[in-house]
């Protein structure tokens, strides 16, 4: 939440109904995809998870001034992105890597 | 002794102390909350093909709280900005409305807790599966020999009333909600399943082999869907206490301190979207998918 701007409560209550819309429209789509008939199991977690972080976008970047923060908190945000790919990464490269069974 | 405190953005980073605070600890949590859904992916992808279950949660029970926790999300920010405008009777009201959304949220995920824990898998002895919520179960009363109805089964397993006794008591029978399937693959997958008809079913002991509530014991997915959303469910809890402490009690700081009062607004504020953030990826994961 920046504060670099001076505060105006009209504007921020529409546009906070704005959001609220938009997260309603993208849950909506994601409960839509979830019950379509069978495309794809991957296609459909996807599409899913696609909506998902178009939902926490709107989240993120209206509700917590993340689209107008200070250089500081983005530095400390890539850090924080740069480990969390790392992680799911990892994840994913590990996914297919199940023991077959006892080595010893 | 004080602890110093700037209320001011610090010329070097841009921003206040507190706030480098809490974005480092959101960070934290991400990897947090990161470790777990890592944790989801691996058992969801080593899981064999037609035993992870689907339709288990109720997708608009999911839906409401995901609408009520977007809304608190809401009145959290329009609280902040009744501070920032000098309005604290819209910022009582916006809080106020933060807090009764949040227990209503929780409400609503206890209550889907308490369903998970009143449902029973029944292994019978004749090969066959029961299924459904517990009506009640009869017990008899070894030193009267007296019949004892109750509406509760006394303890998660059946393993732990079979061998006979409990507190003097011995099970008779068992009675619930739900229906019987021969094949244990019809209970995993329901959202193929177009109808489910559930009838009132008496099982006497002697039909019982084993029964398991819904408990994270019961299998891989409970075990990790009561760990993601009850690890949530305590964040909702402590950012509540919080909300709830500003709102009332540390809410004196605002006569004292009004910018530095706001700042902690805007603090508990980015704690409380971040906690809407894990839930927009909960929801999908483990309600949709």
């Amino acid at each position: 939440m920046s504060e670099s701007h001076p505060v105006d409560f009209k504007s921020y209550f529409r546009r906070c109904l704005y959001v609220f819309i938009a997260v309603l429209c993208t849950t909506a789509l994601m409960i839509m995809a979830s019950f379509l008939p069978n495309y794809g199991w991957s296609a459909k977690v996807a599409a899913i998870i696609a909506i998902a972080c178009v939902n926490a976008f709107v989240v993120a970047g209206f509700l917590m001034h993340l689209l107008s923060e200070k250089k500081m908190i983005y530095t400390l945000l890539g850090f924080t992105v740069f480990f969390f790919a790392g992680l799911m990464g990892l994840t994913i490269w590990a996914m297919h890597d199940t023991p077959l069974g006892p080595t010893h | 002794m004080d602890i110093p405190y700037t209320s001011t953005p610090r010329p070097d980073t841009g921003v206040y102390n507190a706030k480098i605070g809490i974005w480092l600890f959101l960070a934290s949590e991400v990897m947090l909350f990161g470790g777990l859904f890592s944790a989801y992916v691996l058992l969801r992808v080593g899981a064999a093909p037609g035993e992870w279950p689907h339709g288990w949660l109720n997708v608009w029970l999911g839906t409401f709280n995901t609408l009520i926790l977007a809304l608190s999300a809401i009145t959290t920010l329009l609280a902040w900005v009744a501070c920032k405008v000098g309005q604290f009777g819209k910022f009582k009201f916006f809080h106020a409305c933060t807090i009764v959304l949040a227990l209503t949220f929780l409400g609503v995920k206890m209550y889907e807790y308490h369903d998970k824990w009143i449902h029973y898998e029944i292994k019978l002895v004749d090969g066959t599966f029961a299924d459904g919520h517990l009506e009640g179960a009869v017990y008899v009363d070894k030193a009267t020999n007296q019949e004892l109805e109750e509406r509760r089964f006394r303890g998660n397993a059946f393993s732990a009333v079979s061998g006979g006794v409990t507190n003097n008591y011995e099970l008779a029978s068992v009675t619930i909600n739900g229906r019987i399937v021969t094949d244990a693959k019809d209970l995993v997958d329901l959202r193929a399943q177009k109808s489910i008809e559930r009838k009132t079913i008496r099982l006497e002991r002697a039909q019982i082999k084993s029964m398991e509530n819904y408990g994270p014991w019961h299998n891989t997915f409970l075990a990790i869907y009561f760990t993601l959303t009850g690890l949530h469910a305590l964040h909702i809890l402590g950012g509540t206490l919080v909300i709830g402490y500003l709102w009332g009690p540390g809410g004196k700081m605002w006569k004292s301190d009004p910018e530095r009062f706001t700042n902690r607004i805007e603090i508990s504020g980015l704690f409380w979207h971040f906690v809407d953030l894990v839930w927009i990826f909960l929801f999908p994961v483990l309600y949709l998918t």
